[in-house]
């Protein structure tokens, strides 16, 4: 690769996976600041709990086609609430940042860790205990929370189920997304090599950017609502209680105000990774660099004005029905410039198939499908027929699991041979790929399907007008969940068995590419510094 | 930055002293407000108005915002009007019912 | 020096060559912003609460004690005056001004929730607090406005507990040289936050105490 000549820093170093410092062993790891460390973990929790995720989702599936044969009333809620709880909060919502953030950001703006790695390290030490704390609420008393993830009022506060200890648990991971949030945005304004201005920085950077100001400003909201949670059940005070003249509605406004940008702080990085895979695979410079980088900045700050559109149906004024929606149709906006932008960047190109494009290429379409129906749920009209219903559960599933899951899988395909130093088979992995693309449509297209028909969600047991297209959509779980297995099996092999991979096997232009796989402990011999054309060369 | 303004020692100790009176003063005058039920209706943001200017002191002299680059500045502007507009479109629903 | 690393190319923050002041500022003031939103959603309800229940809110203000209201105010201003003086001491080499000062802000914290345990225990002991049964018989509004002065002077009350906790560690670190001339940051981000929570309560004293 030409343009990176100039950054190739000396090879030297042992690789950070190697033992150095204080500790050994597992603390060597547990009381690293390192980055890397740090990076790898995270990356190894968050698969961890999105593998339990995706197994009680698969059992959510097996009970909605035979109601009460594995599992009752009172134990369906408890499931879909806890798949909602360990799928948001302990896989996605973390989910890019700590991981692929936290190892290639420094990375890529050619430092060598970030602003304040100690506090990087507290980061992970509160995700780890916030998750324990989480799954603590599950098993004690034998009574996991069953409000659904959303713990509306007032259910939440009257339901006998551990709701205090959950809602605590999140409360911890919360901080973790806040400090997260907080040591990247002064990582990038402070940190970046010399040469590397604002217009030279890694799409992928300004999507960490964007989503650490959404990080530090929409997370504290969410924080005061659990607060406000726990002191309705503990001490009795009625924020959201109408006998005690408070609002249940308030409440949501309160809790959407943060988790819908959550979904930003979902999307955005997913979306980096994508601007970063298609300009590798297409031998092509990204079409518009500044139009991505605007349009990231606008989703962020438009996407923090829309959370009334989960609540048309609540009992909100029409004011801000009209409101909400209206803006909700604003923040399409720049999702589709990105879509046309990444297209744009295939057009004669010089396009290698392989699977980091697969899956950002499946990412465009699934993400393209949840975004369109996201238009058809953000009109008012439309929105009475099928909120409450699978047409949202397909959408946000779309969303976040077409959209930001294969944009991890992308991610992690992609960056597996940097971090670890090792190939992977191709073959298997677009093997897993097809299973995975294929049951993933399955399953969740049917939902649709269901939804439209008035399927509604959240329900032990559906009426049986819906049970033909509920089987179809199971079916889809069991191909999908096959299409884990081979892809987890694949990279978790190659791990050990794998042939050593060089520092660029894709030809990449970004500065992860110019340094080792894995990278030496101290990322580079000497910090590079950035000339005239970096990111942008044809 | 700073570096000037500690080198010039009786000028840095004074400034907090003027702002800690300002800022006893306009208590006085918020106090004085409320007990005479001057401004009357206007009263609620009268004393909101007088809060804000007592907590521009403290940013500006206390806090030092007044040295810092537009980059703080400019960041903090963001964070309040975050919160500016997501209590303004909690009111688009909560006014209008 | 320290640069203006946004209007300029050419940035390399120091992370070889020492710590980075402005980098550890800007990460400050981000926690504040932090704190600003989670006190922020607070304010949210407080203002659509009394704007749905005017009357009962400034009664509520009325039972309020002014004196010891405006005691408080000025001892949190007092303080953030005392902290304010401590770091420009210390960036004059005044280790020992700077310690009195350090403890004069601990001791006006301190006295701070000292007066607010005696506004609370007055009011527990009439038979008003979260859930009791007197409070239940009240109207809603009134309900609301008094959920709301607990729950918010308690949340500020924990966050003046931390400075004063914070303070006192730098005084340790002032005491043994960690802080010094050279060495300020900390002290600094710990006045900033200081600063902060003096503001929310610059806030909270009007709605609580001064709503006519």
């Amino acid at each position: 690769m030409a343009g990176l000549e100039p950054y190739k820093a000396a090879q030297q170093g042992l690789s950070f996976l190697h033992e150095s410092g204080k500790y050994k062993g597992i603390l060597g790891w547990l009381m690293s600041t390192d980055h890397k460390r740090i990076g790898l973990m995270y990356l190894g929790a968050l698969l961890s709990f999105f593998s339990v995720g995706v197994t009680l989702g698969v059992l959510i599936r097996l009970s909605l086609i035979a109601p009460g044969s594995i599992l009752n009333a009172q134990q369906y809620n408890e499931v879909f609430t806890v798949h909602g709880i360990i799928q948001i909060f302990l896989f996605i919502i973390p989910g890019i940042p700590v991981a692929f953030g936290n190892f290639f950001l420094p990375i890529m703006i050619g430092a060598r860790d970030v602003a304040f790695p100690r506090l990087n390290r507290l980061t992970l030490w509160l995700y780890l205990a916030g998750a324990a704390i989480v799954l603590l609420s599950l098993f004690i008393k034998g009574e996991p929370p069953d409000t659904g993830w959303t713990f509306y009022a007032p259910y939440s506060i009257q339901t006998k189920a551990n709701v205090s200890l959950a809602v605590l648990g999140v409360f911890v991971l919360g901080f973790s997304s806040i400090f997260t949030g907080l040591n990247f945005v002064t990582t990038i304004h402070r940190m970046r090599a010399p040469g590397m201005g604002w217009f030279r920085l890694p799409l992928f950077v300004w999507t960490l950017y964007a989503t650490g100001w959404v990080q530090i400003l929409a997370t504290p909201v969410l924080a005061i609502t659990l607060v406000f949670i726990v002191l309705g059940r503990v001490f009795g005070v009625g924020f959201f209680d109408p006998s005690r003249g408070g609002d249940p509605i308030l409440y949501e406004h309160l809790f959407w105000a943060y988790s819908h940008p959550a979904v930003y702080i979902m999307v955005l990085p997913a979306m980096g990774i994508i601007s970063e895979v298609m300009p590798t695979f297409a031998r092509h410079k990204i079409f518009g660099y500044k139009a991505i980088v605007y349009s990231a900045l606008g989703i962020a700050t438009v996407g923090y004005f829309v959370w009334g559109h989960h609540m048309f149906t609540s009992g909100m004024s029409d004011t801000a029905r009209i409101i909400f929606s209206f803006i909700t149709f604003l923040v399409a906006v720049p999702s589709g410039v990105k879509v046309f932008n990444w297209v744009a960047t295939l057009y004669k190109g010089s396009i290698q198939v392989d699977s980091p494009l697969l899956f950002a290429l499946s990412f465009i379409f699934l993400f393209s499908i949840g975004g369109l129906t996201g238009l058809i749920i953000g009109s008012l009209a439309p929105n009475l027929h099928v909120h409450g219903t699978y047409f949202i559960v397909a959408h946000f599933h779309y969303v976040m699991f077409g959209g930001v899951g294969f944009a991890i899988f992308a991610g992690l395909h992609y960056w597996f041979p940097k971090m670890f130093g090792r190939m992977f088979s191709e073959r298997i992995a677009k093997t897993g790929w097809a299973f995975l693309f294929v049951g993933f449509n399955v399953l969740y297209f049917s939902m649709f399907i269901l939804g439209y028909q008035g399927m509604p969600r959240r329900y032990f047991e559906p009426p049986p007008q819906y049970h033909g297209w509920s089987v179809v959509s199971t079916i889809g779980s069991w191909l999908l969940a096959a299409g884990i297995i081979i892809i987890f099996s694949n990279l978790i092999r190659s791990l050990f068995k794998g042939p050593k991979a060089p520092s660029n096997p894709w030809g990449g232009r970004t500065l992860e590419w110019s340094i080792s796989s894995p990278p030496p402990a101290e990322n580079f011999a000497e910090i590079p510094v950035i000339g005239e054309g970096f990111y942008g060369k044809k | 930055m700073n570096a000037e303004r500690a080198s010039r020692p009786e000028t840095a100790y004074v400034r907090y002293v003027f702002t800690w009176a300002l800022l006893l003063a306009l208590l006085i005058l918020t106090i004085a407000i409320a007990k005479l039920s001057l401004l009357a209706s206007y009263s609620v943001i009268g004393s909101l108005f007088i809060a804000t200017v007592k907590a521009g002191l403290v940013l500006m002299y206390f806090m030092h915002l007044g040295h810092e680059g537009r980059i703080v500045k400019g960041m903090l502007l963001l964070a309040v009007a975050a919160l500016f507009f997501i209590i303004a479109l909690t009111f688009s629903d909560v006014w209008f019912r | 020096m320290e640069r203006n690393s946004d209007t300029e190319s050419i940035v390399h923050a120091g992370a070889e060559s020492g710590i980075d002041y402005t980098g550890k500022k800007i990460g400050m003031w981000l926690f504040l912003f932090t704190e600003l939103l989670f006190f922020g959603g607070m304010f949210l309800l407080y203002s659509v609460y009394r704007a749905q229940y005017p009357a009962e809110f400034h009664a509520g203000a009325q039972e309020e004690n002014l004196l010891l209201g405006s005691i408080n105010t000025t001892v949190l201003l007092t303080s953030s005056f005392t902290i304010a003086l401590a770091i420009a001491a210390i960036r004059r080499g005044s280790r020992t001004l700077s310690m009195y000062m350090q403890l004069m802000t601990i001791l006006f914290g301190i006295c701070f929730l000292i007066i607010k345990y005696f506004e609370w225990s007055a009011k527990i002991s009439n038979g008003i607090y979260p859930d009791s049964q007197l409070l239940l018989d009240m109207g809603k509004g009134d309900i609301l406005f008094f959920s709301l002065y607990f729950v918010m002077t308690g949340i500020h009350g924990i966050h003046v507990l931390i400075g004063v906790v914070a303070i006192s560690i730098m005084l340790v670190y002032t005491w043994r040289g960690a802080v010094s001339k050279n060495s300020f940051i900390r002290l600094e981000n710990t006045g900033l936050y200081w600063h902060f929570v003096d503001i929310v309560w610059i806030y909270l004293f009007p709605l609580f105490y001064l709503v006519t």
